[in-house]
């Protein structure tokens, strides 16, 4: 990092960062200390997707202070922000499925393949 | 020789990310489901993305955001490889 940046958007850049890297670490507590798997599907797929955001925004802060567009870090954030869910749904169904079990009482019409048409 | 804010700021967050990890290690290696494996194979390669972006920056090259896109893909595509084998069998019907 061989850049003169101004404090401002050195400091911006930095707390970005930083927040980014505390919802990471937040996720992946979630996912090591949550009781059951529905819990801990909600740890990592919204809070570590919001930490990669947070730092591709970080990324962007510095590329436009040195006056460049970063379009590869938006391309990153669409890709990662558009494929979260449907990770995450795809693993809720395949749990469903597998009939995983949950703390919480499930109804039974929840499973696909259990409802009624 | 005083080290910037924004050095300590990166350095502060790969350990934060390598922390994250090595937890997602732990339910890998713990899980007691498969599907908790595989959730933990999603945040794990989540974790290389940020990982990588964070190299990135501290490096100032342009090359490694596309290794980290690269692997966001795969990322993906191994998600829902083994979402679909565990809920219906197969991958490709």
């Amino acid at each position: 990092m061989s850049m003169n940046l101004h404090p401002l958007i050195e400091w911006l850049a930095a707390g970005l960062l930083l927040i980014s890297a505390f919802f990471l670490l937040v996720g992946a507590i979630g996912l090591a200390k949550l009781p059951d798997f529905f819990m801990r599907l909600h740890a990592p797929t919204k809070a570590a997707t919001l930490g990669v955001g947070g730092i591709l925004l970080a990324s962007m802060v510095l590329q436009a202070a040195q006056g460049r567009v970063g379009l590869m870090e938006l391309l990153i954030t669409l890709f990662v922000f558009v494929t979260a869910p449907v990770s995450a749904n795809l693993m809720a169904q395949a749990a469903l499925h597998l009939g995983v079990a949950s703390q919480a009482p499930t109804p039974k019409d929840a499973i696909p393949e259990h409802r009624t048409p | 020789m005083t080290i910037g804010i924004l050095t300590l700021a990166l350095d502060i967050s790969v350990g934060a990310v390598s922390l994250a990890m090595v937890l997602c290690l732990w339910r890998l290696v713990r899980g007691p489901q498969s599907i908790d494996r595989v959730l933990a194979v999603d945040t794990l390669y989540l974790n290389t993305v940020a990982l990588v972006l964070l190299l990135g920056i501290r490096l100032d090259t342009h090359l490694l955001f596309e290794a980290a896109l690269i692997v966001a893909m795969l990322g993906f595509a191994a998600t829902v490889a083994m979402a679909r084998y565990l809920s219906r069998g197969d991958v490709i019907e």
